[in-house]
Formats: structure tokens, sequence, C-alpha cells
């Protein structure tokens, strides 16, 4: 035990229990999905857990996040409910969204959850308006648009930033580059040039860190959440990481050919949970028991969140013309 | 005995705005041109003076993106009033009007609210063209989960702007440009006008007439020149096309057994499709002639006074559209139609016609 370091042992195991229980949820989602249960798409995030973790630990609960359609990680990591998630999935009523948005709507409003919307970058200038919101109403909250590289081929995030930018507001946008649109490499869509070099296009900082290191992520967040925070304005962190199964599904796709097997596996080689763990080791601040036991503590929650979910009702079905207007 | 307050739909729209953000402090505009020295036609004048450019705010000329941003400090409380100057720079935001803002509600279960109020200023007149003079109300009016307003005159234009700036849904507050020069009273007190759909403002018992938006100026007129000739017109002034209610003009349907629909949009997919349509599945067995529609023909605006003449409908049209539907005699049609050309030949047609100045 060493009390001294930053962040503490208990930090760096909270840090990698919430990788590890969203690695554990979106792996039974998959081994689950064929059961056709879960009738809606899913886009997994397994890869990318040290993103969405590194970030969200940066935050507090008022403090909002803006997701895509890959937004289980980050629903999770921000706190969002568990069992309303699967329901969600499962199209039931107990969902977050009452059955009514499904996989890709994931949004809870008692975790700074704001939204999370399956446009590409859609979401982008909800985070916005949240700042926006902060700001005028003299808050120090703080938004953080979690958009992937190509979202910064839409014209709405550079609308999103230029605007963060010129009326200061207390928001970063969180770029998690997995390299992929659907099938389609970044270097067929976008120029070589890094994509953090178009915060100064925008006049705002970018920070730019390994998606695959929490502790990393999680430095980075914490600096431009302090400068939102603090008034001085938003900030681009650019973060690459890899998404490892299908871009919608439960499936690995490689043999489409649209990657190589072995750049899989060179970033699997690099897997954040598994790395992590065993740098937690390293430090002596994680024993085999305590990750054996925080599996076992997992596992089980995960076992009742997907029974409490397949078990939970349908929403009534002459529901559906509701709740159109408020 | 006291005068009548007398405003402009544009004086009325300024001073709906200028109230409701002395009274909550979450209302703010957001614009290109909010803060500029005209001020959104007169619409937004000397508001950035009196509540300070956080309140009244200047836009980037990013429509989508103030839009969704919009639309996240909704969904945080917030009160914002989008406007722009031209119908068609809101075409660059549909995706964040029709994804996030109609949805917002639904989608989470009632749970969260998108109290967001879009202005649009139709425009008309003076060669705006096929870019600047689209209303398109019709794909405004399309998505569940936005409510879609069009104010004909200057106390529902206050009244009704008021009503949704307080409404917790996004409301597109469609104004027609022609629609800012009509005057007549206006209360000062800010009193909401309801979003609860149209209201009869003529009545008669031999054809009923649904107009929207400066449509409905042209059909009172054409309307009064029928009444000389002994024609009654139950006419409606739509005020709200989505939620779209129409039992009253089913009712008035069933009297009458005629309906003509009259707005400003394209006749092929255009709100008076939809209307005749809900009406006669529901009132075929009291119509005792077909129902019409008087709209726009399918091409663009064209920008040339010679071509926009054959190009809008005006009362003389809509005079013979009723007249044929309640079988005044060809001569008697002609004669109404003449008038009113007449009428309106004194002024240039790419200027507003000078009778929609008074009070009504």
């Amino acid at each position: 035990m060493n009390p001294a370091r930053e962040p503490s042992d208990q930090e760096l195991r909270d840090l990698y229990r919430a990788m590890l229980r969203i690695r554990l949820i979106e792996e039974e989602i998959a081994a689950r999905y064929a059961e056709q249960e879960m009738r809606c798409p899913v886009h997994l995030s397994v890869g990318q857990e040290a993103a969405a973790v590194g970030a969200c630990a940066a935050l507090r609960p008022a403090d909002q996040i803006t997701s895509s359609h890959r937004c289980h990680g980050h629903y999770l990591a921000k706190g969002g409910d568990l069992r309303a998630m699967l329901a969600e999935i499962y199209g039931k009523a107990a969902g977050c969204c009452g059955g009514r948005g499904g996989s890709m709507h994931l949004f809870d409003p008692d975790a700074g959850v704001l939204a999370s919307v399956p446009i590409v970058a859609s979401s982008v200038p909800l985070a916005v308006g949240a700042a926006l919101a902060f700001q005028q109403r003299a808050e120090d909250g703080v938004a953080v648009a979690f958009l992937g590289d190509g979202s910064l081929e839409e014209g709405v995030t550079h609308e999103s930033l230029n605007f963060a930018s010129r009326f200061h507001l207390p928001v970063v946008f969180f770029v998690e580059n997995n390299f992929f649109s659907v099938y389609t490499p970044l270097d067929q869509r976008q120029p070589a040039r890094p994509l953090a070099a178009l915060a100064a296009a925008h006049g705002m900082p970018a920070l730019e860190a390994d998606g695959n290191d929490v502790l990393a992520v999680l430095k980075a967040t914490k600096e431009a959440v302090a400068d939102a925070r603090a008034g001085a304005g938003p900030t681009l962190i650019v973060a690459e990481t890899y998404r490892w199964r299908e871009h919608c599904g439960p499936n690995y796709d490689n043999d489409l050919g649209y990657r190589t097997e072995d750049e899989f596996l060179a970033w699997k080689a690099r897997d954040p949970v598994a790395a992590f763990a065993a740098r937690l080791s390293e430090l002596g601040a994680m024993t085999d028991t305590d990750s054996d036991a925080m599996a076992g503590a997992i596992g089980a929650e995960i076992d009742a969140a997907f029974g409490f979910a397949k078990a939970a009702p349908f929403p009534d079905g002459a529901t559906a013309a509701e709740r159109v207007y408020a | 005995m006291r005068e009548p307050r007398v405003l402009t739909a544009a004086e009325a729209i300024l001073e709906a705005q200028d109230q409701a953000l002395a009274a909550d402090p979450a209302v703010f505009l957001m614009g290109e041109g909010a803060a500029d020295p005209k001020g959104i036609f007169g619409t937004t004048a000397g508001l950035v003076d009196k509540y300070g450019p956080a309140r009244v705010m200047e836009m980037p000329v990013s429509e989508n993106g103030f839009t969704g941003i919009a639309v996240g400090a909704a969904l945080m409380g917030r009160r914002p009033v989008v406007i722009h100057q031209r119908v068609e720079f809101c075409l660059l935001a549909m995706e964040q009007l029709f994804g996030n803002a109609a949805k917002a509600h639904y989608v989470s279960d009632g749970r969260h609210r998108a109290p967001l109020v879009v202005r649009l200023v139709a425009g008309r007149g003076w060669g705006q063209g096929p870019q600047h003079g689209q209303v398109l109300e019709n794909l405004f009016a399309l998505v569940p989960g936005l409510k879609l307003v069009l104010p004909a005159g200057p106390a529902d234009a206050k009244g009704m702007l008021l009503a949704a700036i307080a409404d917790d849904n996004p409301v597109i507050f469609l104004e027609h440009r022609w629609v800012h020069y009509v005057s007549g009273e206006v209360p000062e007190a800010p009193l909401p006008a309801p979003l609860d759909g149209p209201r009869r403002i003529l009545a008669g018992g031999d054809v009923t007439v649904v107009a929207a938006s400066y449509m409905t100026l042209e059909t009172r007129h054409a309307a009064a020149a029928l009444a000389a000739e002994g024609v009654a017109v139950d006419l409606f002034d739509l005020r709200v096309a989505r939620p779209l209610v129409t039992d009253a003009i089913q009712e008035s349907v069933r009297r009458t057994g005629r309906l003509l629909v009259v707005d400003t949009g394209w006749k092929t997919f255009g709100l008076g499709a939809e209307i005749v349509a809900r009406v006669t599945e529901s009132c075929f067995a009291d119509m005792a002639a077909p129902p019409r529609r008087v709209g726009l023909p399918d091409h663009p605006t064209p920008s040339s006074r010679a071509l926009a003449e054959a190009y809008y409908p005006r009362a003389e049209h809509v005079a013979g559209a009723i007249g044929a539907l309640v079988g005044l005699p060809d001569a008697r049609v002609a004669a109404v139609h003449a008038t009113l050309a007449a009428e309106r030949r004194q002024v240039p047609l790419d200027i507003p016609h000078p009778s929609f100045k008074g009070p009504f």
C-alpha cells in the first residue's frame, strides 16, 4: 500500500474494475446475442474500454457526456444504470428509454449521460449545448462529447468546435480514433495529418493520449476538464484505440478482409484491460485474489442484471403512441 | 373610447420576445443577425442592448451546429429561441430538428424535454427566387414530435410566440415575410394564445375554407368579395399544422358539404392534401362536391416578377376556386375575379397587398 501514490491504489483498482466490468458486460452481450432476444443493433466497444473509463474518471456526477451508436462503454463508465441498459437492449419497459431507443440511444439523466445518438456527430452539438447551459447558469459543470474519427469528417463537428471556442464553453471533445468508420479505414477518408491538428484551426488546445492506457487518458482528460471548469474553454483530446469486434453485432469480422489479422492481433496484444491488470500487479496495487474477487462480483452483478432484463415485462403495445409531446 | 393598440406582426413578434426575455431568465435568442443593426427585419431590434449579447446571441454561420447546441441547452432546461432569416437556411439544420429535437421526449420515454422555438421567416416578393422564397411548411409538418405554428396576423404572432416559448416541446414558428407587414390590435399584456388548432374567423354556411399563414389574408379578401355575391364562407385560419386538429373543420364540412384548402406551399403533397384527405375520410358522405385545393404549381419559385405573377395564387384565384365549389355562375365568378384583380393591380404584385395593412 502506498498512500502517497496518485492515483491511489484504490483509485487504480477502481479504474481496472470499471474497465473489466464494461468488458465482461459486452462479452456477455456478445455471448447471448445469438439467442435473438436482444433484437436491436449492438455496437460493441470491446477493446476501447480505457478511453471511456479514463475520460469519465475525470468527471463529476453532475458533469454531462454525450455519445454515439457505440455508447455502452461511455454510459457505463459515467455511471449509467446497468439494469436499465440491458432492459433497453431487450426492448423492455424498464429500459432507460422504455424500449423506445434500443442500444444506440442509451441515456441516464441521473448519471449525467445526456444522450447517445446513432447519427455520426449528431450528439456533438448537444454536448456543446449542455456546456452553454452550464455557462449561462454560472455553474462549474463540464460536458464531454465522445466522438469517433468519422465524426471529424462531419460539418457539425467543426461547427461545434468553432462555437465552443468562440464562446469559451466548458466542453471537452474526446475523439476515440479507432481507425475505421464501419469497414472504411481512416486513410481512405481523411488526408494524412494529425487529427489533433484540427484543434489549432478552431483556436483550442489539443491533447493526445494513448487510448489503450487508462492512466494516460485520465491524465489528459483531467487537464482538459480542469481548464474547462476554470473557464479556459474547450480542448480537443485524441486517443487512438481499436475496435476488436465487428462494426455492428457480436462477432469478429476479420474474415471480411477490410483489415489484416496481423493488425488486429497487434492491437489485441495491447489489450487495455489485461495490460492494466499486469501494471497494477507490478505496482503491487492489485493481487490475483483482488482481481478474481472483482471478476466474481462483477459476474454476479451481470448475471443478476441479465436475469432482470430478460424477466422484465415488455412495454404495453398500446403505449407506443404516447409521449410524442410533453 | 380607448384607441385600439395597433402593431404590425413584426412588432408583435419583437414584443413577445422582449416580454419572454424579461419574464424568464432561461429564455435566450440565437440567430444569424439576431444582434445585428437590422435585427431580423426589426423583430429583434434593440433586444441585445436591453438584455446583452449572452441572451441575444449573434451566431456563427453554422445552422445545424447551433440548432443542435440549442437542443442540448434545451435538454438542460434552457429555453432557446433559434431564428433563421430564411426558411432555406434551416434546411441545413433538419438533421438536428428531425433527429434530436423531435425525438427527445419520445425516445427518453418522457424524461427529456426540448423546449425549443425555431423562428423561420419565409421570403416572398422583390425577386426572392428559388432559394429565398420557399415556405416548405409541409416539410416541417412532416415529423411527429415537432409542433408547427403558422401565424397569420399580429395578435396570433405575439400570442402564439409566447405560447411557443412557454411550450415544453420543440415548436417551429413559421413567419411569412408578408405577414410581418400586417397590422392589427395586439394586447400589451403577455398573453399566450393556445397552440390548440384552427380558429373560425368568418362564419358562413355555403362552403368551408381552411387557409394557412399569409394565404389566410388573401382568402379573407376573397371571402369579402364573395359575400357581396351572396356566398357565405365558413373560414378557418389553420394556425397550427402539427399537431393537426380538424374536428371543427369536419363539423363545418358536415354542414356545408364543401371544402377548400388554401396554403402557401406546393399543392402536391401540401398541407391541403393532408387536410383534404383527413376530412374526406370522415365526411365523404356529407360532401356535395369534390374538395379542392389552392397551392403553388410544381416548379421552383422564379425571381422575375413577370414569372412570379403566374406562380403565386392570389385572392382572385381563391375566389375562383370557391365560386366553382359552390356553383356560382361563371359570369359572377368572373366579375368577382375581375374586381379583385383590378384592386390588386393598384400595387405591384411583388409587394404585399395594401389592404393587409389595416386592422381587421
